[in-house]
């Protein structure tokens, strides 16, 4: 069950300028399934391991990145308190007028840092979806990086602080990490609605609506070595990895995908609780604190986003 | 096939493969201008501007780092394009 209102990030929807070679790589890398098409082309997919309809879904667009990312909240009556709250918060509400097949009634909105968040509480159940009786670990041999889940995303944009108290205050988040710069102002902080270490982390930065990487789970650190093997194999442009975060713990390679959105295989991670105390990391500790083995920043991931 | 690329940011020469991106020729070489990025076209830190020599776009570039009078100008982000002679390029700068 959910701790705060929102059970999880259960839909993303980017914008890929190269829809083919994309889509071929979330299937065939990744191992993502693909669901189908929307009337408008737009290309539906999700993991082997997701209940839901679809987690996934690649625009082709004349410029790569990030369209919406859309949080399940427990039900409906929640959804409506939610749509209110967020109105009370500032931010004008509209109902979803793009087809996503499976999906009931979507609200969305824009966040201070530019990006559009949806809400929603009913999606249908998938046709295909992990056994139920008697369950094996998967139904079909899983393919590729073995991606089990759509797991979280890191968004850059102005006014993180604001973001924050958004998710906070409206959804009943809370935020097990967070990095400050030196005169006490938010440079990055981790947001969870559940026990997992974060299902949202935000870094502050002066251009809106910017995607760093979205994460799929893989089930272990030796899925992060084949994953590993398979960037080797098929010459994916890797970003930085096999390591481990402090921040969250996880076990990670960050890659990007043949459109140049950046993608993360993310594994491990401790389990978040609301009651337990903050972790703080100090700015000239964040090398470390992203990148535990190197202990080092790499330019390309501060610098890099679409 | 294999040309060289003068590469006047990095003032030096290195080969560029006729089968790879001149992105990808750059890091194999270790020598290139641009030292890394997406290779997928979409964050535009490899934007270049191509001032001898012929080459063909294999995928599309982000419209939001490349324009069409730009391409016209033989500005392309690198990971996108493949050369098809010597190529003499540079870096390019936003003034
Ligand atoms: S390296 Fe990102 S657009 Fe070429
Ligand atoms: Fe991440």
């Amino acid at each position: 069950m959910a701790i705060s209102k929102t059970i999880r990030p259960g839909l993303i929807q980017l914008r890929v300028v190269n829809l083919e070679e994309s889509v071929a790589f979330y299937r065939d890398i990744l191992g993502l399934d693909v669901v189908g098409q929307t009337s408008d082309g737009r290309v539906m997919l999700k993991t082997y391991d997701e209940f839901d309809h679809h987690s996934v879904v690649l625009r082709h667009a004349p410029e790569s990145g990030f369209d919406y990312v859309a949080f399940k909240v427990v039900d409906d009556k929640t959804l409506e308190e939610l749509k209110e709250a967020t109105e009370a918060f500032g931010y004008p509400v509209d109902v979803a007028s793009d087809e996503q097949p499976g999906y009931g009634k979507r609200y969305g909105f824009t966040l201070c840092t530019g990006h559009r968040i949806e809400l929603y509480a009913e999606v249908a159940q998938a046709e295909k979806i992990p056994m139920l009786v008697n369950p094996d670990p998967w139904v079909e041999m899983p393919r590729g990086m073995k991606a089990q889940r759509f797991d979280h995303l890191l968004l850059y944009g102005p006014n993180i602080a604001e973001a924050e108290r958004y998710f906070k205050e409206v959804l009943g988040m809370f935020a097990p990490e967070f990095c400050n710069t030196p005169d006490g102002k938010r440079f990055a902080v981790w947001l969870t609605g559940g026990n997992k270490a974060h299902d949202i982390a935000f870094v502050e930065y002066e251009r809106p609506n910017t995607i760093h990487h979205h994460a799929f789970y893989l089930e272990d650190w030796n899925a992060i070595g084949n994953a590993a093997d398979l960037i080797g194999k098929y010459r994916v442009k890797r970003d930085v990895g096999p390591t481990r975060h402090a921040i969250t713990r996880g076990q990670t390679i960050y890659f990007w995908e043949p459109s140049g959105n950046r993608i993360e295989t993310y594994a491990g991670g401790y389990a978040a609780y609301p009651d337990n105390p903050q972790r703080e990391w100090t700015i000239d500790e964040i090398g470390r604190g992203l990148f535990y083995y190197e202990g080092e920043l790499f330019p390309s991931f501060l610098e890099i986003v679409t | 096939m294999v040309y060289e690329i003068t590469d006047l940011t990095a003032e030096t020469k290195y080969p560029a493969k006729e089968e790879e991106s001149l992105f990808r020729a750059m890091i194999r070489s270790g020598k290139g201008c641009i030292r890394y990025g997406c290779e997928g076209g979409g964050c535009g830190v490899c934007k270049i501007r191509i001032t001898e020599g012929e080459y063909e776009r294999f995928k599309n570039m982000s419209r939001a780092h490349v324009s069409e009078d730009e391409e016209k100008e033989g500005i392309v982000l690198a990971c996108c394009v493949k050369p098809k002679s010597d190529i003499t390029l540079a870096k390019f700068k936003t003034t």
